[in-house]
């Protein structure tokens, strides 16, 4: 079941490639239908799940690679469990938006789906793997689409900001391979679950230095300050489905591997530096909200924003306990959904009016109703307002945070503040006001894929904001044995 | 033992250099019938390949010549490489061949330098390894200067001074080691490694060093590597395709030999030495060899650092030797078969590509993938297999290689993995670049034009792909051999 998620957007992306030159323009319905072959598929794993059960659920597995000495056993095996079942929700849902949204793609659309399908795979894998070699395969292999996606549909610095992209995530996991290494030499096996079952004690490289090697990648992509910096120019230079993409479920790699990985492997550690994660968590989302509030280029604003809600992630994570992990796993959800609700609507705003200054903007409700509307939805979640999902995910940081962290939380706390500053401010500047001149022949939102895509995200904000526990009873299920991990070391 | 089967032991070779003899017959005999030429080579080759398995199937090792040459399945394992790249370089050959004046000398040298790797592989004695290995280089310095022109004259001159003062270090090498332990057989070398004490250490490492100037030369290590950039281009790309992978291995083979036949293998006291030394080499290389193909323009030169490069991460393995049993050595043997059929795929595009647009340039490279989408593709694999990403064979070496140097539990080997791991993103930098050149670059001139690939090519091209996607997918095999056949080395 899980394998067929897996592997069949890379099915998509062989048959597109299959496709001649002159049926190109149906490459993205084949994009399209194996992509909703791995929602629907998403879907079913997540309502048949069994939150009651212990463990992980739909497992395959067998032995890839296996060697008689020098311990190089690496396992196929894929199996979710209540943290990362909605993630591959998530990542099932956005894939299709994602595709939906690059429907008018002209330039090279063959190359360009097959891509995005192969970037489908790698995040998914990442998502879904329980052996460490294996997961660092998939997260190795999520950078190529992503290079290649920048750097040809991107627009802007592409080839400085694609390059960027790739360094950062490269020098990041590099050390985190090395850390994998030595973790699969001491415990003799790379098979997550074993591992965590048997933490190493000891190693021969202090096991404080593994955590932040591991840590370092997961960081990286998180973002958190000051490794933060590829993270506004990939998404103000990719194309819009790249940033949905980016900031939906790429963003999310990194806090599912703190929770699934450097946390449970290294519980000690993890917890010794607790405060160092919390301050930096709090620093990230206040420095992220004041940038936010200087940026004058809409989508750069919201990636920025996204930096700034990333640190809500690792806040919570670092509170180690049920409500703040559960809050920041929640997190990775919502903020999923809200942000790439964003960038689509920025990608249809920039559509029409082919700019992306926010001061050149002005009155645009006049010209399209419909795209504003669902941009306050948007942005109004994203603030975090009682009723859309992004107040559950927030309050329950909080919640979890405060006990462990009162200093950080509180100043955390004003992120949001912030954030209803600069969300209201630029909604204000963008729709309200007189209508422009200039802008009096756009279109609104006109094309099904459009109404599809925002239905899609609108429904999953507004669902999960006011009946959350459809996502927080598997996000529990899944919390639960890393608390219970972190419990034997306190 | 009778003469009989000594002549068994070395068979291969045997078969080999009587065939270059064959070939000159044949050149002289029907000289305008020269398409007879490279059967006859390719047809002596098969006879050798043949030979070679059925030794296979004979399992034991055997010993001949009164212990100067030995036949085990390490020996084997590089003929059968060795042999595999004369294969593929003469059906590459086939067509170019035929234009030069000196074709029937170009196919015998091609089969000499072949047939005395094959017994350098087997040697067991100072004195064989010293003429097995002048006897293939004095080929090599030839087949570099085959077409007479300026630049590959030059080329052939440089390589040829540069080798012969390799060579002069490497002797003065083996007369220390000769002078300490009164014996030229490695065997012999062996007991007096281990009967003595460490107040010779000085003098044998001293010895050691100097013997691998002789074989950093072959393998393009740092120091030794000054030859690389200009050979690689000004001499036949053919014959540098040859170079760049048999040569590499030979040099590899004869290290490892020497280090566990002769100097004792991974127990003596020599051994941390030993390490040290290739561990630093390892470290320039990479370093050394990835900064400056950043900087080139033209591929041939770019592909000469890269092999640097490469031949850092090989070292690392020689660097892994204190892992007790072989799991190091067996390292360097799987990544010299990845090697292999990545470097022989990208070299034989840049054949192709190079020699139908008359550029050696990068930014001639422009939009290929418009030209033909099947040469793009073999070259981008073959990029991706050079930079270690996945599902290629090149990610599974350099994981093999890096995870063997972590079982030995040191901790400055994990120092090197960390700077290995690094390189791989600096080698990410260039290789990227010259992907997306390929792919994503508009072509540089509107000129309409089509690659003819030739049947014998798309046989190679194809060999070579499958190979690099089937060791990256199921590698087990392939570790398997080398394991086995390194083993044989104790």
């Amino acid at each position: 079941m899980l394998t067929f998620y897996l592997f069949a957007p890379v099915a998509g992306a062989l048959l597109i490639a299959m496709l001649p030159r002159d049926q190109e323009n149906n490459s993205k319905y084949i994009a399209l239908s194996f992509s909703l072959l791995a929602f629907i598929t998403s879907i079913i794993t997540f309502i048949s799940f069994d939150t009651s059960k212990e463990g992980y659920q739909f497992v395959d597995s067998f032995d890839w690679i296996t060697s008689e000495i020098g311990g190089f056993n690496i396992q196929y095996i894929v199996g979710i469990d209540g943290l990362s079942s909605p993630l591959i929700l998530l990542l099932g849902m956005l894939s299709v938006v994602s595709i939906l949204i690059s429907f008018n793609i002209q330039y090279r659309q063959k190359e360009y789906f097959i891509w995005l399908l192969v970037l489908q795979t790698a995040v998914a894998g990442v998502f879904l793997s329980l052996d460490l070699v294996q997961f660092f395969l998939f997260w190795e292999l999520e950078l190529l689409p992503m290079y290649m996606l920048i750097n040809t549909w991107g627009s802007g610095r592409k080839h400085y900001s694609a390059m960027k992209f790739l360094i950062y995530t490269l020098a990041g996991s590099a050390v985190m391979l090395v850390a994998f290494l030595i973790v699969g030499f001491e415990v003799g096996t790379f098979n997550i679950e074993a591992i965590v079952n048997q933490p190493p004690i000891d190693a021969f490289i202090p096991l404080s230095l593994l955590f932040w090697a591991v840590m370092l990648a997961f960081l990286v992509k998180l973002p958190v300050f000051p490794v933060h910096t590829w993270l506004p120019d990939a998404h103000t230079d990719a194309p819009t489905a790249v940033s949905v993409m980016l900031a939906g479920v790429l963003l999310k790699m990194g806090g599912y591997g703190i929770l699934r990985i450097a946390v449970p492997i290294f519980p000690a550690q993890a917890y010794e530096f607790r405060t160092i994660l919390a301050i930096l968590a709090a620093f990230t989302v206040v420095y992220g909200a004041v940038i936010t509030l200087q940026q004058k280029d809409l989508k750069r604003l919201i990636a920025y924003s996204s930096v700034s809600h990333m640190g809500y992630v690792l806040l919570g994570i670092a509170a180690f306990g049920a409500v703040g992990m559960s809050g920041a796993a929640l997190q990775m959800f919502t903020h999923g959904t809200i942000t790439g609700l964003l960038f689509v609507m920025v990608g249809m705003v920039y559509e029409r009016t082919h700019t992306r200054e926010i001061a050149e903007m002005q009155g645009l409700m006049h010209n399209m109703p419909k795209i504003g509307a669902v941009m306050l939805i948007a942005g109004l979640a994203s603030l975090g307002v009682p009723g859309l999902s992004g107040f559950v995910a927030e309050l329950t940081t909080f919640l979890g945070a405060y006990k462990m962290h009162p200093i950080p939380t509180v100043a955390a706390v004003f992120g949001v503040v912030l954030a209803a500053g600069y969300i209201l401010w630029t909604f204000q500047r963008v729709f309200h006001g007189p209508s422009d001149r200039k802008w009096d022949n756009l279109s609104d939102a006109n094309q099904w894929w459009e109404y599809v895509a925002m239905a899609l995200l609108v429904i999953s904000i507004v669902g999960v904001g006011i009946y959350p526990s459809v996502i927080t009873e598997s996000i529990e299920s899944g919390i639960e044995p890393i608390v219970k991990i972190l419990e034997a070391v306190i | 033992m009778t003469d009989f089967q000594d002549l068994f032991v070395i068979s291969t070779s045997l078969i080999l250099l009587l065939g270059a003899v064959a070939v000159l017959v044949i050149d002289i005999l029907f000289p305008n019938n020269r398409g007879w030429l490279s059967v006859t080579a390719l047809s002596v080759l098969f006879i050798a390949i043949v030979g070679a398995f059925l030794q296979f199937s004979f399992g034991d090792t055997q010993i001949a010549f009164y212990g100067a040459v030995s036949l085990d399945q390490f020996g084997l394992f590089f003929i059968t490489l060795v042999i595999i790249v004369a294969v593929i370089i003469t059906i590459a050959s086939s067509s170019w061949a035929l234009k030069l004046d000196l074709a029937g000398e170009y196919y015998a040298l091609l089969l000499v330098a072949t047939g005395s790797m094959a017994l350098l592989v087997q040697a067991q004695d100072l004195i064989l390894i010293f003429i097995a290995l002048e006897t293939t280089s004095i080929a090599q310095y030839v087949l570099v200067a085959i077409t007479r022109e300026d630049k590959s004259a030059e080329a052939g001159l440089k390589y040829l001074i540069s080798g012969a003062i390799a060579a002069a270090i490497m002797i003065y090498g083996f007369a220390l080691l000769f002078g300490l332990a009164g014996s030229t057989s490695l065997s012999d070398i062996a007991v007096f490694v281990n009967s003595s004490n460490s107040d010779i250490r000085l003098a044998i490492t001293i010895a050691f060093i100097f013997i691998i100037a002789g074989f950093g030369f072959k393998m393009a290590l740092v120091p030794f590597h000054g030859w690389v950039p200009d050979v690689y281009q000004g001499a036949p790309t053919r014959v540098i395709a040859f170079l760049s992978v048999a040569s590499k291995a030979a040099g590899f083979a004869v290290a490892l030999r020497l280090f566990y036949t002769g100097l004792g293998g991974g127990d003596t006291f020599i051994a941390s030495d030993w390490a040290m030394v290739f561990g630093i080499f390892a470290v320039f290389s990479m370093f050394v060899g990835n900064t400056a193909a950043i900087l080139q323009t033209d591929v041939r030169r770019l592909l000469g650092y890269s092999s640097i490069a490469q031949a850092g991460n090989i070292a690392i393995g020689l660097a892994a030797v204190s892992v007790g049993n072989t799991v190091g050595a067996s390292g360097v043997l799987f990544y010299l078969a990845s090697y292999l059929v990545t470097n022989l795929a990208v070299f034989l595009t840049v054949i192709i590509i190079s020699e139908r647009i008359g550029s050696y340039e990068l930014k001639s490279y422009a939009g290929i993938i418009h030209r033909s989408p099947v040469l793009a593709l073999v070259l981008i694999l073959g990029l991706l297999s050079l930079t270690g990403i996945p599902p290629t064979a090149g990610f599974i070496a350099k994981l093999y290689i890096f995870n063997n140097a972590i079982q030995t539990g040191e901790i400055w080997l994990v120092a090197i993995v960390v700077i290995g791991v690094i390189n791989t993103a600096i080698a990410a930098f260039y290789y990227l670049r010259w992907v997306r050149i390929i792919a994503l670059d508009p072509p540089e001139v509107d000129e309409e034009y089509t690659f003819v690939i030739s049947g014998r090519m798309q046989f190679v091209l194809a060999f070579t792909t499958i190979g690099m996607l089937l060791i990256g997918l199921a590698p087990s095999r392939l570790i398997d051999l080398a394991q086995n056949a390194a083993s044989t080395l104790l």
